[in-house]
């Protein structure tokens, strides 16, 4: 048997998903979104939504989103994409509409409009980048930067006299009568991925049935940001990220 | 009834879409009207108090970007926090009608009319170069016709429009003809209609995306070059305004919306007095009819621009009548509305 033999459609086992398109991704190597990116397209494309879905990408290094899942997007200013998804379901309610956030949009800028969305319990679907630091900006603190840290502006670690704490804030909305599913996963391993696929799979799927808010944190790696190489970031996050933000489900209804 | 109302019901009837607001003085009738009307019961149209100024207008981005009919209003304050959204939409190149009933500033100021917002609404309150739609209404009838001009009008150029009144205006009961019911397009009619809503990629179509972001330099100076473009037009196409007695006028006034319904009433009494006074009321403050004003310039003795400010609309009717003759101003601020008197004694003050 030849390799030739060998690769037919017939025997594939795994392809890029249909709406991931062929752009280059400019994300850096080790990154979370892309592997976020995929399950996004795979997802949308197994409900047979790509003629019904609204994506919102944020403000941040997932600012071009847009530009890698062919579906129609709107691009939000800084942090407003949960109130952009509002009107978007609102006026549209048989689309699944989602947000495509950072923990500085979504936590920092955008928190009144998160809660808010959050809290009057709107149809749509929330994927919550946690990485812990602007990476687009260049590595800033961000709202959910762990105490000690190191970033461009808190050179010397988080300290919370200074900065204040890390913002739980997916803890937060689990406590909003709104919401429905809150979930906090990660991609760091073929299992994670599996998990944080579901996850999805199922905000997708409450935001169809309008059955609230849906609330996915994917803790993510940022391996420029932290100036790490992308094996070392897999292992931090797993050693401190997990310890402030543990997997699992928050609440599901 | 109140300009404030009519806004609301023209706007049902209008077949808009959806309304997103926070409450403001003086026009929180607005918001209140469409909520006791549950307009959502009868033609479908959504109707949401928000969080916030900020949160308002970005849900007027979203709707607008899937092709809907969609507005807000607000007062000054809250006017400004908008202003974010507002340069997104114009960036975005979405259509959307914004209402500014305006009050005193600046800061949190007063409840009380004022015509402070004009450099705003006209030059841009928010980033960048841009440029809305500015429609000044002086009556309650207006404030209900300029609903469908202000959605008109943003559709057919892709361009927010914004509808200027203040207090006076949003808050006077008048009579009124409410235009006739039109029905909400369906989404076939706004996927045909508007092809670059988001409303869900067709199969065999490419899929939309809307953004004000482009990272290239000279991407970015092209759609620069297109909205200017595309203001130029406006500006050639859809100038309005109303000449109350130019013709015969020896003086003239330049005001608009509250201050024009003043004004008309400060030429009844000089043309008593045997004062010839004509008035020119912009409709539109953006574009602005410059070229009536330059045409009026030099068959006058002199104008004066009467404003509830201290001196904003002049500025573009001195560059409209480039020195031709004396262009003065009389405002008063701070919430203070003059009487007729005042600004005749003003006139008399003045040019006499």
């Amino acid at each position: 048997m030849e390799i030739k033999d060998i690769v037919r459609p017939e025997n594939l086992v795994y392809s890029k998903p249909r709406l991931l398109n062929d752009n280059p991704m400019h994300y850096c190597p080790g990154c979370s979104h892309g592997v976020v990116h995929k399950l996004i397209a795979e997802i949308i494309d197994e409900m047979g939504m790509e003629e019904n879905a609204i994506g919102i990408a944020p403000v941040g290094c997932a600012v071009f989103a847009y530009n890698y899942i062919d579906i129609d997007w709107q691009e939000a200013a800084h942090g407003r994409a949960p109130a952009i998804a509002t009107a978007i379901k609102r006026l549209n309610p048989s689309k699944l509409v989602f947000t495509y956030q950072g923990d500085g949009d979504l936590a920092a800028i955008g928190t009144a409009e998160t809660i808010h969305a959050c809290n009057r319990g709107e149809n749509i679907a929330i994927i919550f980048i946690n990485n812990a630091i602007y990476g687009m900006t260049g590595g800033q603190m961000a709202p959910t930067t762990l105490e000690g840290m190191v970033t461009s502006t808190c050179p010397y670690g988080r300290n919370v006299e200074l900065n204040g704490y890390p913002l739980k804030i997916t803890d937060l909305v689990t406590h909003l009568d709104g919401t429905c599913y809150v979930t906090r996963q990660s991609v760091h391993t073929a299992a994670a991925v599996k998990k944080t696929k579901k996850a999805i799979r199922q905000a997708f799927e409450n935001s169809l049935a309008r059955k609230g808010t849906s609330w996915v944190e994917v803790v993510s790696t940022c391996a420029s940001g932290w100036k790490m190489t992308p094996e070392k970031a897999n292992q931090w996050m797993v050693e401190n990220m997990f310890a402030k933000y543990p997997l699992g489900d928050l609440k599901n209804e | 009834m109140k300009g404030n109302e009519a806004i609301a019901h023209a706007a049902i009837r209008y077949g808009a879409d959806g309304y997103f607001g926070y409450p403001i003085t003086p026009q929180s009738e607005i918001m209140e009207t469409l909520m006791e009307e549950k307009p959502w019961e009868t033609t479908g149209m959504v109707v949401l108090q928000a969080e916030s100024e900020l949160a308002a207008i970005n849900m007027v981005y979203g709707g607008a970007g899937c092709g809907k009919a969609v507005m807000t209003s607000s007062s000054s304050p809250g006017v400004s926090l908008k202003q974010e959204g507002v340069s997104y939409l114009a960036g975005t190149e979405l259509p959307a009608l914004i209402v500014n009933v305006m009050r005193g500033g600046p800061g949190l100021g007063t409840i009380q009319p004022s015509q402070a917002d004009y450099f705003q609404a006209v030059k841009g309150g928010g980033h960048g170069d841009y440029k809305l739609i500015a429609l000044a209404p002086a009556s309650v009838q207006e404030m209900a016709d300029f609903v469908k001009l202000g959605f008109d009008l943003a559709f057919k150029y892709r361009n927010p429009a914004i509808i200027l009144a203040d207090g006076i205006i949003g808050q006077m009961m008048e009579k009124v003809v409410l235009p006739p019911f039109q029905p909400r397009l369906t989404e076939e009619q706004i996927r045909e209609a508007r092809p670059w809503a988001t409303l869900g990629k067709r199969a065999g179509h490419h899929n939309n995306i809307l953004t004000s972001l482009e990272l290239d330099p000279a991407r970015m100076e092209e759609n620069n070059l297109r909205f200017q473009a595309k203001y130029r037009e406006i500006e050639e196409h859809e100038v309005r305004y109303e000449e109350i007695h130019c013709a015969e006028a020896d003086y003239l006034l330049i005001a608009f919306g509250s201050m024009a319904r003043i004004c008309q009433k400060v030429q009844e009494v000089a043309a008593e007095q045997g004062l010839k006074l004509g008035l020119l009321r912009p409709i539109t403050l953006w574009p602005f009819p410059s070229k009536a004003i330059a045409s009026l310039a030099h068959k006058v003795k002199g104008i004066l621009v009467v404003e509830l400010n201290a001196g904003q609309m002049i500025e573009d009717v001195r560059l409209a009548v480039n020195g031709e003759v004396k262009v003065e101003h009389f405002g008063r601020l701070g919430g203070i509305v003059p009487t007729p008197d005042e600004v005749l004694t003003a006139v008399k003050k003045t040019f006499l």
